[in-house]
């Protein structure tokens, strides 16, 4: 009962920390077609960034509220300015090229971003943890819960939530969802096809860098954080199907609860476990779960 | 504007003055004694970027800064107060390991072929290790690796050209195992956490080894092996929370040790099992209050705070704190003792030359089977046919001090390197399945 518990309340965690990573990719692919592998950088960023914001405010010893919103505030608007200045100032200068070519593109500067980052922070490994220390714990069936946890659950639900309603219940969201079905069609519909592809990449930079930010409490900021990111990031997005952001919220259940469960019951296949159930579904369903159909252009 | 007839005879009378120069100079100058002896030019790989840079290469370079310094300086404490290595000035280069083996390897050719390094240093990861060994014999260069722990290194092949002059992963398994059985003689069960790669997956395989020949009734109740910089360990601390073992071994490092104290603390985990911490020592003036009061640790030999009181420990401990800003962690001390290693060799083989600089060949000779101090204790390049070197290691208690904020090992227990070390004629596996034979702990 405990371990099946505990496999439970890890596995929705974990679905969360997935969720929170992939959101932002899964936003940029669904719009711009571009496999972002930079997203990795953005989450480093916002990791760094909300280490620095966390490590000031705490030194002063203001009330911690107030740190969680500094957190998010200042990896969300740092990873909203690298975003807007690698479409701007890269990215728009190879939207004619082919997916592949953009892809690499996004890797060269993925590791220009974490040059920068040394450049910026040093080599060195920050701290963030005073926000999982406020947060606390508490006692659920037997076993202790982290608080933070907990409230990372709730920031991806309202993140899944947000994005669910901003983008079918909004006209900039409808835009958007135009763009993400035909952008030839939205740009004859005179959609500001330039401009859209402008304020998604910078939303897609906002939202890896506040999984960073949501991040950085439980772990060591240090160099090569993104790495891990992006994989797992581009596995729930492809068993997801990718840009949808169904396919994200579903992609990072099952995977969430495949590991957890592969953790407790038989820890030798944890690491291959994430990669067989994205394999499994992409065998069935080669464009992810909830990939919608493609309309045959003639 | 100078003619080009003027130039022509300055040059020639230049030619001809350091003709002159170096028909006076005398012989045993020429063959590379003391004053005139070109510098040795030496390679050091390490991790410079990455994530392995602030915890292994950082503290490594630090080190080999001081020391180089010191050394060509001549100011190193006795019996390193000769000038240099066998008195020719060293002269470094720095490369990155970050990146894939075969990158290293590469920059290992290019250090010998293109930069005409005489001897090669460092290298921390033992894959690496493992890689470059084999070209370093190829190419016939003398190579000391300082930190990389894989035991099976001088296990498989007999290297001419390939030193270690830090013990192996099976030192800090076997010690571990000893002190955690001094602590808990009645230890029923214990459980395990390590990083899925070569270092995560030795260790274990070790301690447990070890855990079985000592403590035969003790068992591992959960061995957990979560990715390399996996970040997120809610899952395995779960997992830990639901065993009945009152303690756990990890081998973590760095980021990946500082993400799990930080969420194992949040979870109430300290308070439900001990840790046991083979690489502890290198994090516990980072964490500070945050690494939990009662985890033993261990520091991959009797580095830092298990160091003797020497004068040459002393000298290391001052000078780097006032340089580097914090007192060396182990990779500092295995940088430290591998280039006190090499100069022991170079010293002893110049010497056997009556101060004639000896090349690297009768560097290597000098350097098997060598016995010399480093900063923390007597190193004896005992195994792998005079290629791998044992010492005594050290395990302790952490206690963070609140009055003075800084974190103490307190309970230190040592152990003879014969105790933790397997003998020369075995290989490491084979003598903890065999119940460590001949191990004196007196």
């Amino acid at each position: 009962m405990l371990e099946t518990l505990a496999i439970l309340t890890d596995g929705l965690t974990y679905a969360a920390y997935l969720f929170i990573v992939s959101v932002g990719l899964s936003l940029i692919f669904g719009v711009m077609k571009v496999l972002n592998i930079a997203h990795g950088a953005f989450y480093a960023f916002g990791a760094y960034g909300a280490a620095t914001a966390v490590g000031m405010y705490f030194d002063k010893g203001w009330p911690a509220a107030g740190g969680f919103l500094l957190m998010a505030m200042v990896a969300m608007v740092v990873g909203a300015i690298v975003g807007a200045v690698l479409e701007r100032g890269l990215l728009r200068f190879m939207y004619r090229k082919d997916e592949v070519i953009l892809a690499l593109v996004t890797y060269a500067s993925f590791l220009v971003l974490e040059d920068v980052i040394v450049f910026i922070w040093g080599p060195g490994t920050m701290s963030a943890y005073q926000p999982l220390e406020v947060a606390g714990n508490f006692m659920v069936g037997g076993l202790l819960l982290s608080g933070y946890d907990a409230g990372l659950v709730g920031v991806a639900f309202v993140l899944a939530v947000a994005t669910y309603l901003g983008l079918r219940r909004t006209r900039a969201g409808r835009l958007l969802t135009t763009v993400i079905f035909d952008r030839e069609i939205a740009a004859a519909f005179g959609i500001n096809v330039t401009l859209v592809f402008a304020v998604t990449f910078a939303i897609g930079g906002a939202l890896g860098a506040l999984a960073g930010a949501v991040m950085a409490p439980k772990i060591a900021v240090t160099l090569g954080i993104g790495v891990e990111v992006i994989v797992l990031a581009f596995a729930v997005v492809a068993i997801g199907g990718m840009g949808s952001m169904e396919g994200a919220v579903v992609g990072a259940l099952i995977v969430g609860l495949a590991r957890a469960f592969a953790v407790h019951v038989v820890p030798q296949v944890e690491l291959f476990v994430i990669y067989a159930v994205m394999a499994l579904v992409l065998a069935f369903r080669p464009r992810g779960l909830f990939a919608r159909a493609l309309p045959r252009k003639i | 504007m100078t003619s080009p007839h003027v130039r022509t005879g300055r040059s020639l009378a230049a030619v001809l003055a350091l003709a002159l120069g170096l028909a006076a100079l005398p012989a045993s100058a020429q063959q590379g004694g003391a004053a005139g002896q070109k510098p040795v030019k030496l390679g050091i790989i390490l991790f410079l970027t990455g994530a392995a840079a602030e915890p292994f290469g950082i503290p490594s370079k630090n080190a080999a800064d001081l020391f180089i310094q010191a050394m060509n300086a001549g100011t190193l404490p006795k019996p390193y107060d000769k000038p240099g290595f066998g008195s020719a000035k060293i002269e470094v280069r720095y490369v990155d390991e970050a990146g894939p083996t075969q990158n290293v390897v590469t920059e290992f050719r290019n250090l010998v072929q293109r930069d005409g390094v005489e001897v090669a240093f460092g290298v921390i990861s033992s894959g690496n290790c493992y890689a470059v060994a084999p070209i370093a014999e190829e190419l016939k260069t003398l190579t000391v690796f300082h930190d990389c722990g894989t035991p099976r290194l001088f296990e498989e092949r007999d290297f001419k050209w390939v030193f270690r002059p830090s013990p192996t992963g099976t030192m800090d398994s076997v010690a571990a195992a000893r002190y955690l059985l001094r602590k808990n003689p009645k230890l029923a069960s214990y459980a395990g956490i390590n990083q899925n790669y070569a270092f995560g997956q030795d260790s274990w395989n070790d301690f447990v080894l070890a855990m079985k020949a000592l403590a035969p009734n003790a068992t591992a109740a959960k061995d957990l092996f979560p990715k390399l910089f996996a970040g997120e360990y809610g899952a395995e601390i779960s997992t830990l929370l639901t065993t009945n073992a009152p303690v756990f071994h990890t081998s973590f490092w760095d980021g990946d040790f500082e993400s799990f104290v930080t969420q194992a603390n949040a979870r109430g985990l300290p308070r439900r099992m001990t840790m046991l911490a083979a690489l502890g020592e290198a994090q516990m003036f980072r964490l500070g209050n945050r690494l939990p009061d009662g985890s033993i640790l261990g520091a991959r030999g009797p580095h830092g705070l298990f160091a003797r009181d020497t004068e040459l420990n002393r000298w290391f401990q001052t000078n780097y704190t006032k340089k580097f800003g914090t007192p060396p962690t182990y990779p500092a001390y295995h940088a430290a003792q591998g280039l006190l290693g090499l100069k022991a060799a170079y010293d002893k083989a110049a010497a056997a030359k009556k101060g004639a600089r000896p090349n690297t060949e009768e560097v290597a000779a000098a350097f098997t089977n060598l016995e010399f101090d480093g900063p923390s204790s007597k190193i004896r390049m005992a195994l792998g046919k005079g290629h791998q070197a044992i010492s005594e290691t050290a395990y302790g208690v952490y206690k963070f001090n609140a009055a003075t904020g800084k974190g103490e090992i307190v309970d230190v227990v040592r152990y003879p390197a014969e105790c933790v070390n397997p003998p020369a004629n075995m290989k490491a596996e084979e003598w903890l399945k065999a119940g460590m034979p001949g191990a004196k702990c007196d």
